[in-house]
């Protein structure tokens, strides 16, 4: 047995008094969860500690709330380790920090409003397939091949940790969010249904759609059951923009475009390249800016005066688009054969389902497929 | 110490005193740096979007030009860390899939094999240099300098992909780096938060709120200045904070250092020969706060 020092964030909106907090010690073995913890401390020192949970397995989703500041569920975070986490810099004696989850509305104690946020944003992906006409006479019969790769979506236990570790959604609270987009995915990347465009054009022309996700990876580390919501949001960028060619008003295609035929004409990045071609691709040719490019460009010129002034951007040419060198020697010629290779082959490799080799040779798993279809609660 | 040193794109482009402050500060170290002047873009996780094999085989040839020198790699981007540790995840967890890219490189001579080393020059400096030896080459101390950390998401998570398992204090080195130099650490909410730069052209509010926060956070908790191992994370929290400063409707005024250049004030370097100069947020104050303690 072991003793640990739970700081837990109060708050009873009965009460009218702003949040506080308050301190409890417990005695448990150092391999219990933070959820263990709390509920000896509910069960034996203060009945009025408001938590949610279920299961205590990992499989509800019910008890996410925010361990020193690392949202997680409750039940699958060790007291050991959120015990050395807290005290790793400090040196020992820090209590474990408890809290309820972030960006969504709190209700009492640990349990926040799921309905506010979270499922809100769910809903807002249109969460159920749309096939095309009526539903067959049985069930729907597809390859199991042509599953696998929303599996790692479909693995979602609807926990919420994700929203609470969300960056983007913490300076845009209108942002559909990793849960929810992770969701969307999980139909466009299913092969029975008939809306997979309508889907991406109205998730990629959102303003707070995939191309508000900033890439801070929060979501993948917090996540209990390794979705990588991140990493579906990627996935619909690149269906949006590559494979069904969405020209979103947010510049998401035209970005992703220009870094990508930058790399390939100079090797390294020409930013002033990339920022006049990501706002107005074609504005020495074919296509003509959009209002909003045009807004883009404008808005970021006292920012490129300012540089030009200090030095920073070091001559007029270098804020030329187009000046940029390119790679020495034939290196420019190595770079242009790898993107032929690569994007005449397009070869994805997902690692949560093909798992990592242990050692050179390992021989080939077979895919455990997630037993829950939609694994919601 | 000899290094494999892939400087990336930006700073050689809008952050060149990073690349600078690098140079003065490696010698100064010993630490020899042979330079990947033929490797290319890392991709900033906008190339992996498009086209993941794309993304793979491009890093995979920074890797072998690495390998060939026979020196582990450095780099100086928290982005490139990254991005290319996620490559490299997929490149190193399955032979098939490697054999596949090296195809790629073949007509070039060269090929990715298992395992390379690539940490940034946070990284190293901790793991491979040592703090203990970094102290001693301090000549003026950071005494009464308060810097506030700002590491980079993509050097912080995730963390399995970073190698936190078997390194967990990753995500504390830069607070362990501005102590060794005789610096004071700022705790304030926004140290390992996201600068929002990936987005500044598609939401530029989301993004731009985001590093004004940060900065004004650092700000709130008496900060003199930032310091960041990412030249990503300083093109908004610097270049754009003028910006920032706007879309959060207050004023702000921090300056930001790259990582080389706070270690070089602290080996006797002045502001100017680290490029302080060019920065968009002034580091006068910076100066102030070192030449108002007096030595010893």
């Amino acid at each position: 047995m072991s003793e640990f020092t739970l700081k837990v964030r109060r708050f009873q909106p009965e009460s009218g008094d702003p949040p506080y907090w308050q301190q409890y010690d417990v005695e448990l073995d150092e391999t219990l969860s933070v959820l263990d913890g709390l509920l000896q401390v509910r069960d034996r020192e203060d009945g009025t500690l408001v938590v949610r949970c279920s299961c205590r397995a990992a499989i509800c989703g019910s008890c996410g709330v925010k361990i020193n500041g690392e949202s997680a569920l409750a039940c699958k975070t060790k007291l050991r380790d959120a015990d050395e986490f807290a005290n790793r810099r400090n040196g020992g004696g820090q209590p474990i920090v408890v809290e309820p989850m972030g960006n969504m509305p709190v209700v009492k104690d640990l349990v926040t409003d799921m309905e506010a946020t979270h499922w809100t944003k769910i809903r807002r992906v249109t969460p159920w397939l749309l096939p095309e006409g009526d539903p067959p006479e049985r069930e729907y019969v597809v390859p199991p091949e042509s599953m696998i790769d929303v599996t790692q979506s479909m693995a979602c236990i609807q926990c919420g940790a994700c929203v609470s570790a969300c960056l983007s959604m913490e300076a845009d609270p209108d942002f559909i969010g990793p849960a929810a987009l992770a969701k969307a995915y999980r139909f466009v990347g299913d092969p029975r249904d008939d809306q997979h465009a309508e889907r991406l054009n109205d998730l990629a022309q959102d303003p707070h759609g995939i191309y508000d996700c900033t890439h801070c990876f929060g979501c993948i580390d917090a996540c209990p059951k390794g979705v990588a919501p991140m990493d579906q949001i990627m996935r619909l960028r690149r269906l949006a923009a590559d494979e069904h060619g969405i020209d979103d008003v947010n510049n998401g295609r035209r970005h992703e475009a220009a870094f990508t035929k930058i790399i390939e004409r100079k090797g390294t990045l020409d930013e002033s390249l990339l920022l006049q071609e990501s706002y107005a691709a074609g504005v020495k040719g074919k296509l003509m800016p959009t209002p909003g490019a045009i807004k883009g460009l404008i808005g970021s010129l006292p920012t490129a005066l300012r540089g030009l002034r200090t030095g920073k951007m070091r001559s007029l040419a270098k804020l030329i688009p187009g000046v940029h060198h390119k790679l020495p020697g034939d290196s420019q010629k190595d770079v242009k054969r790898i993107y032929a290779h690569a994007e005449d082959h397009r070869e994805q490799l997902n690692l949560y389902i093909k798992g990592e080799e242990a050692e050179q040779e390992a021989p080939e798993e077979a895919v455990e497929p997630e037993p829950d279809e939609e694994g919601d609660r | 110490m000899k290094v494999a040193y892939w400087p990336g794109c930006v700073s050689r482009g809008f952050t060149p005193e990073l690349h600078g402050s690098m140079a003065l500060v490696a010698e100064r170290l010993g630490i020899e740096l042979v330079e990947l002047d033929r490797a290319n873009c890392c991709g900033a996780g906008v190339i992996a979007e498009h086209n993941q094999e794309l993304v793979d085989t491009l890093n995979a040839r920074t890797f072998a030009l690495a390998q060939k020198t026979g020196l582990s790699m450095m780099n100086i981007c928290s982005t490139c860390q990254g991005a290319q540790s996620e490559c490299q995840e997929r490149l190193d967890a399955d032979t098939a899939y490697r054999a596949h890219i090296n195809e790629a490189l073949s007509a070039e001579g060269l090929a990715y094999e298992r395992g390379i080393s690539n940490k940034n020059f946070l990284w190293l400096l901790v793991e491979d240099y040592g703090l203990d030896q970094l102290a001693n080459q301090v000549k003026s101390p950071l005494e009464g300098l308060r810097v506030g950390p700002f590491y980079g998401c993509y050097i912080v998570r995730p963390k399995h992909r970073l190698g936190y398992d078997e390194r967990p204090e990753r995500d504390l080195y830069l607070e362990q780096v501005i102590e060794a130099l005789g610096g004071e650490v700022v705790e304030y909410a926004g140290a390992r938060k996201c600068c929002g730069f990936p987005i500044v052209t598609m939401n530029r509010e989301t993004s731009l709120r985001q590093a004004g926060t940060h900065v004004g956070d650092a700000l709130d908790a008496d900060a003199d200045c930032l310091v960041t191992p990412c030249p990503l994370c300083h093109l908004n929290l610097d270049m754009q904070q003028p910006e920032a400063a706007k879309i959060v409707g207050r004023d702000l005024g921090l300056a930001v250092l790259h990582l080389p250049q706070l270690v070089g004030l602290a080996l006797g370097f002045t502001p100017k020969e680290l490029g302080m100069g060019k920065h968009i947020a002034s580091t006068e104050w910076v100066e102030e706060r070192l030449s108002a303690v007096p030595a010893g």
